[in-house]
């Protein structure tokens, strides 16, 4: 396979903001950051030759015709909602090593805040989700519309079967935000969170609870896979794909009728990643996991292999996912307290550590680090990078 | 009985394809699931095909009604218009006899009395002229 063949060699992302709005377009987002990723790279558009547009954002055509890819022979969308960008880095990866594209770039960037928001979009619209008929035919009806009502239904059968807990939860949304709070660019920096604070949060969609939610937010974020050959004349130190992989749950497009109930896309791709990866989970220095909602992240930390099944909630006790602790989690401050980058930034963050550039949430010698993705009813990505 | 000088204003499912089979029987207070004249598995929702030997063959099979609930939420903070004025509601995941799940609601038990095991009875709510929904009702347990 592709092991330590292509490299993630540029990262970009734009200031992330609410109130009053970015004031430009989602394309204008993916823009400024796709600029910001070549120039961290030290490539101009023209270089790109493959573009992996975000599921409902905008085309490959548009992309280049402003970037200036006058050569664009490698394009395609992964539909996994917020598993995308991961599965896209696996993608890329096959197509710079096979010889289909010498040079990828995987966009990102939207007006999450100030235009539709994602609780809109599921219901009004059934084409933003594969399974939006389902959803339309056999969900909405009786009141479940939007994200963190179908993830709280597996969230709940979890704490039954397995004694999971509210403070559990609370536990991933306070180390999220001690995260931010060494990030200047989170949007939740500078606005700490306790566990008592978060326990009197207003409950969304039992058990979820504001603070278990994620951030709405504009923004755009990228990043730049090439060859491991080309990354070597590049201005920054490549970060190697060592492993990669992307999964789906069975059925993909209905949430209540898996066999195993918690089985999730990343179930199938984590010991996909990993085998290819040659590594085990203790070699792993941090891991940036997408945290559309706290239990997620609980979840996807079982499903990875982390823990064992059952045992994430106390995985996450005492500060075991902050800094210092035993596996740092998404030390950006994620999409709980950082921005809803679509997934994009939890690898720009995975590169800046690797690189050494997370300043004051900088792993600790973080040579090997893990990302995973997330999307629509449980589809799943992961990627496992070294420096 | 909705109210029928106030339109029943919540999200419909599209009466078309298999969906309206489905609720066709709903409307006939019938509770029914595909299940596969090859191998004999009942799924749920409709499919065009068998995931199990992938055979086209089906027949719509009479369920016992009965069933138990599996998970829930409840939802405080509506993120759908239509159901501002219904929280707290909780939509909720009801594994029935023949060993499918579907989601519906509880209507005789307010949120904080649900518990995962609970036996529960289909019963239906004539929405519209056109759309009956499945909903549950607390049962003994057998």
């Amino acid at each position: 396979m592709f092991r330590d063949k292509a490299c993630i060699v540029g990262v970009g992302e734009t200031g992330f903001c609410r109130k009053p709005g970015s004031g430009v377009s989602d394309l204008v987002l993916q823009l400024q950051a796709a600029v910001n990723a070549l120039d961290d790279a030290g490539l101009s558009g023209r270089e790109v030759n493959g573009i992996m547009p975000f599921p409902n954002l905008g085309s490959a055509e548009e992309l280049a015709a402003n970037l200036g890819c006058e050569n664009l022979r490698f394009s395609s969308t992964i539909h996994m909602g917020g598993a995308a960008p991961v599965a896209s880095l696996q993608a890329a990866a096959i197509a710079v090593t096979s010889g289909a594209a010498d040079c990828v770039l995987i966009p990102g960037g939207w007006n999450g805040y100030s235009g539709a928001r994602v609780r809109e979009t599921t219901s009004t619209d059934v084409s933003s989700i594969p399974g939006g008929a389902i959803a339309r035919d056999y969900y909405m009806p009786h009141g479940l519309t939007a994200p963190p009502q179908w993830y709280a239904l597996m969230a709940r059968r979890h704490m039954h079967e397995y004694g999971t807990t509210h403070e559990h939860l609370g536990a991933v949304a306070v180390a999220m935000r001690n995260h931010a709070a060494l990030n200047p660019a989170a949007f939740m920096h500078g606005k700490p969170l306790s566990l008592d604070e978060y326990l009197a949060s207003p409950m969304i969609a039992d058990p979820y609870r504001l603070n278990d939610c994620c951030l709405e937010t504009d923004g755009g974020a990228a990043v730049i896979v090439t060859t491991a050959e080309r990354a070597r004349d590049l201005r920054k130190r490549p970060i190697h794909i060592m492993g990669a992989a992307a999964g789906q749950p069975h059925p993909a497009d209905e949430i209540t009728n898996r066999r195993d109930f918690h089985q999730v896309g990343l179930s199938i791709a984590a010991p996909e990643a990993f085998h290819m990866a040659g590594v085990c989970h203790d070699d792993v220095d941090f891991a940036q996991i997408y945290d559309c909602f706290t239990f997620e992240v609980i979840q996807q930390l079982e499903e990875a292999g982390f823990c064992k099944r059952g045992e994430g909630g106390s995985f996450v006790e005492n500060g075991a996912i902050e800094l210092g602790g035993r596996l740092p989690v998404n030390t950006h401050g994620g999409l709980l307290s950082q921005a809803h980058m679509l997934g994009i930034s939890h690898i720009v963050e995975a590169v800046r550590q690797l690189r050494g550039e997370a300043d004051a949430r900088q792993v600790e010698n973080a040579e090997i680090g893990v990302v995973t993705g997330w999307g629509d009813f449980g589809d799943g990505s992961i990627a496992i990078l070294r420096r | 009985m909705a109210n029928q000088a106030v339109p029943y204003n919540k999200p419909l499912p599209a009466m078309e394809g298999l969906a309206g089979e489905f609720y066709g029987w709903c409307k006939q207070g019938e509770l029914r699931f595909q299940r596969c004249k090859g191998c004999g598995v009942f799924r749920h929702v409709p499919r065009e095909t068998c995931a199990e030997c992938n055979s086209f063959d089906s027949e719509w099979a009479r369920s016992t009604g009965c069933g138990i609930v599996y998970s829930w939420t409840v939802v405080e903070r509506a993120l759908h218009p239509a159901f501002t004025d219904s929280t707290p509601m909780a939509p909720v995941v009801v594994e029935m006899e023949e060993g499918v799940r579907l989601l519906s609601e509880v209507v005789d038990c307010s949120p904080d009395e649900l518990e995962i095991g609970m036996p529960v009875q289909v019963e239906f709510a004539a929405v519209t002229d056109e759309i009956s929904l499945p909903r549950f009702r607390r049962r003994e347990a057998r």
